[in-house]
């Protein structure tokens, strides 16, 4: 047992396996508290809740990792939800044709990708702090949003966009599926190539890493261009599961998607993190989410929750330290 | 042990003997006697490790020391020491990252402490700056006392955490590397402030790897090797070589190791090269195989010269060639891929990226060698790279994955020549190699520049020591004021005369 027990540890780390132990609890937990929770049902409107968050949530984690933060992210994946919304409907709304969708959707990435661009390279070449330049992108796009649509909905799309965002394959949710994709490349991303390496040495010390010969303008642009693609990516699942774009759609998800990687153990002060521990703790948050919804407590308690929760691990994380700390002390 | 110090028949200001410490089994400190006297200046020697700061630790009352200790403040003995026991004696400490208030006045951070109070109440700006200016006068330093702490030099901070020390009435000041980050007139003026407090009773311990300036201000030195008493000795006397094997254990032959390269084919020529405010028209030529020294005090341009060759700025006029073909380096990458290093001086923000894994440094300068056309990183590859110039180099590492930071300094820097080792370079520039390393694995770091040397590398060593370059270089070159003023070959000057010439 103890030997499976290190097995694991050196495989996947001791994050994650603390992770692990707090999903198990709280998926126990909430089965003894109410029989529908292990049910299909549950499985199903989790595994349909999960992925924007998530998703958005991938697009913060690589800036966080590099030193910084984007604050744009949400409004980002508005106006290119928006782009679609707008391709269709100017190709007739209900009864746009599925090119229009194709090519709304190409429109879409690029504008995200575009924005994040922007960011990255005023981050890069200025020299500004990622904070206030992802702030002012964020004001500038929400702006913008409400300056085109006026502060209203868009809504009316065509039919065959309801299987992606509602749909299953295979009995996995559609949502669920594009969301293991983009993380299963993202971890690829960050842990096996180049650009990840340089965006961990570029979180710890940016100077050293240019001294280095790493063109760390470059990877900080494509840090920011990249998290713009998965802002985009969102927009189009959220415009596929709500049937309407409105700019401050998902404003509420900004700071949970802060919290998520800091529960993912990703270090506030940029060099590390995964992209695994992440994804458990974004589950972790909908289980706990949808557990209390099943026991009927209040959508705002659940939120609170997470906040308790979030504190309730820096404070485990500081005793297990501690107790690590002592226990090489008595070895040595 | 003699004592011809000036305050031999009095009390000692601290007095600590049979000092024991143990960590986990480990004796940090194994019953070692420290003493100063009032108004002494006193170094405390030692490598890294060798419980230097341990002791310091425990005569501020953070450490508790093992039993059997004695330990006494100007005659009264004391059964324990709490950091408020030491601060009432007089006690103060200046570590070597200072502690101030970066964001704070001159002013605030000197009368910091008196700010502090259970109870709030208002704060007198008037006497605040009044006291302040008035313990900057008694050590003859003109400093804006309004002027935000982190628009001064080191220098002047330094002298702003000493008056912070004497505003609470210290009577003996420990300083940790005081003149790690200071250029030599700075450390000149900061010996000076030392020999005033020293004359006015004040005690001052230092704790410098320097040692030409530790006996130039020290009245004795008290030597610690593995935690151990070695002993203490008058700095009257004493030589920088008795010094090291004293600290060391090992006696180290210091002969100079020049040999006559000029016949082997040029691989660096810089002519004519300037950079406004900078360097001007410097010219030089390292060859195959030969370890050009620069030297020349701190402002001199060694390091912007360094930089220039480095492509991390251009230079206004002049050409650097290499094997003879001109480059024109837009940044340090073209360099890198010229085949040229850089090792900095500055190893803890720009040599190495501390918190990360010691493989990871390795390969950082080699990413796009170890990965596949794909972009991803082969692992077998990094490993075995890794694993190759952790050997190569002899690097005491725990694991690769370890972070970089767990390494004494010279380990750190083996670390820093063997990523960039890994990029193959034809040139190599080395700014300050020993710079934070201890005595004893300095001679380490030499002998691997020298085999690198024999194995046809180019290498041009900077470095502010002139006897480091005197003993390790085949040639020295002698900058100042931003032009090459001199070449030396060490087989036909003294390292006194080359001192001359330096210093003078």
């Amino acid at each position: 047992m103890s030997r499976l027990l290190s097995r694991l540890r050196a495989t996947y780390g001791d994050d994650v396996l603390g992770l692990m132990a707090f999903l198990l609890l709280a998926v126990v937990g909430f089965s003894l508290a109410t029989p529908k929770f292990l049910s299909a049902a549950n499985f199903d409107s989790m595994a349909f809740q999960l992925p924007v968050l998530g998703l958005l949530t991938l697009a913060m984690l690589a800036p966080i990792i590099s030193g910084g933060l984007n604050l744009a992210i949400i409004f980002t994946a508005n106006i290119s939800g928006l782009t679609l919304a707008a391709i269709l409907n100017y190709y007739g709304g209900v009864d746009a044709p599925f090119w229009a969708f194709l090519v709304g959707t190409g429109a879409a990435l690029l504008v995200g990708a575009f924005f994040g661009f922007l960011m990255g390279v005023v981050i890069a070449y200025v020299g500004a702090h990622p904070i206030l330049v992802s702030l002012a992108m964020m004001i500038f796009l929400r702006g913008l949003g409400e300056f085109l649509t006026r502060g209203g909905d868009i809504s009316g799309f065509p039919d065959y966009l309801k299987p992606i965002g509602h749909g299953f394959i295979l009995g996995v949710p559609v949502p669920l599926i594009i969301f293991a994709v983009v993380a299963f490349a993202m971890h690829v991303l960050l842990s096996h190539t180049r650009h990840g390496f340089s965006v961990y040495m570029i979180g710890s010390n940016i100077d050293a890493t240019r001294y280095s010969g790493v063109h760390t303008q470059r990877t900080l642009t494509l840090i920011y261009t990249i998290s713009g693609l998965l802002c985009a990516i969102a927009g189009i699942l959220m415009l596929t599961r709500f049937n309407s774009v409105r700019v401050g759609h998902g404003e509420a998800l900004l700071l949970v998607t802060v919290l998520a990687c800091f529960l993912g153990g990703v270090d506030p002060f940029g060099g590390f993190g995964r992209v695994v521990p992440v994804v458990l703790a974004l589950v972790i948050l909908q289980v706990l989410s949808s557990g209390l919804n099943l026991l009927g407590a209040n959508q705002h308690l659940s939120t609170a929750v997470w906040g308790l929760f979030l504190i309730a691990v820096m404070i485990l994380r500081f005793v297990a330290g501690r107790v690590r700390e002592r226990f090489e002390k008595r070895r040595n | 042990m003699a004592l011809d110090t000036p305050g031999a028949a009095l009390t000692p200001a601290i007095s600590f003997r049979h000092v024991s410490k143990v960590f986990g089994g480990v004796h940090a400190l194994d019953d070692v006697d420290f003493e100063v006297m009032p108004g002494e200046v006193h170094c405390l020697a030692g490598e890294n490790g060798c419980g230097k700061s341990t002791l310091i630790k425990i005569i501020t009352g953070v450490y508790t020391p093992e039993l059997g200790v004695e330990m006494a403040f100007f005659g009264r003995r004391v059964a324990s020491v709490t950091p408020n026991i030491a601060r009432q004696n007089g006690i103060a400490v200046i570590w070597q990252d200072l502690a101030l208030f970066p964001e704070m006045s001159v002013a605030e951070n000197i009368a910091f402490e008196t700010l502090l109070g259970n109870l709030p109440r208002l704060v007198s700006y008037r006497s605040l700056r009044a006291r302040s200016a008035a313990i900057l006068e008694t050590l003859g330093e003109d400093i804006d006392l309004d002027a935000r702490l982190n628009t001064l030099p080191i220098a002047q901070r330094q002298i702003v955490a000493i008056a912070r020390a004497l505003i609470s009435d210290a009577k003996l000041i420990f300083m940790d590397e005081p003149t790690a980050s200071l250029t030599q007139s700075e450390t000149d003026s900061l010996l000076g402030v030392v020999r005033k407090l020293a004359a006015r009773g004040v005690s001052v311990v230092f704790v410098s790897h320097r040692l030409a300036e530790v006996l130039d201000i020290a009245d004795r030195v008290t030597v610690l090797r593995d935690g151990k008493l070695v002993g203490v000795f008058e700095a009257e006397g004493m030589t920088q070589s008795r010094l090291t094997e004293l600290m060391t254990g090992k006696t180290f032959g210091a002969e100079v190791a020049a040999r006559d390269m000029t016949g082997a084919p040029a691989v660096l020529e810089v002519e004519g090269l300037s950079r406004h405010g900078e360097f001007e028209d410097v010219s030089l030529t390292v060859h195959k195989g030969e370890v050009v020294g620069l030297t020349g005090l701190i402002g001199a341009g060694r390091s912007e010269l360094g930089h220039a060759l480095f492509g991390m700025t251009r230079p206004d006029t002049g050409a650097i060639r290499l094997l003879g073909r001109a480059l024109h380096l837009r940044s340090n990458r073209d360099a890198v891929a010229e085949g040229i290093a850089y090792v900095s001086e500055d190893r803890l923000s720009l040599g190495l990226v501390q918190p990360q894994a010691i493989a990871d440094n390795i390969v950082l300068p080699i990413l796009s060698r170890i990965s596949r056309r794909t972009g991803l990183i082969s692992p077998t590859e990094k490993a075995g790279r890794v694993e190759h110039w952790l050997r190569e180099l002899s690097i005491k590492a725990g694991q690769p994955g370890d972070p970089v930071s767990t390494l004494s300094g010279g380990n750190q820097q083996r670390v820093v020549l063997a990523k960039w080792l890994a990029t193959n370079p034809r040139v190599l520039i080395l700014d300050s190699p020993t710079v934070g390393v201890d005595v004893g694995a300095r001679a380490g770091i030499f002998r691997i520049i020298r085999v690198l040397a024999e194995k046809g590398l180019a290498i041009l060593m900077i470095s502010d020591e002139v006897p480091e370059v005197y003993f390790n270089a085949d040639r020295v070159l002698h900058m100042a004021g931003g032009r090459i003023r001199g070449e030396y070959d060490p087989r036909k000057v003294t390292l006194k005369e080359l001192e001359a010439a330096v210093y003078g």
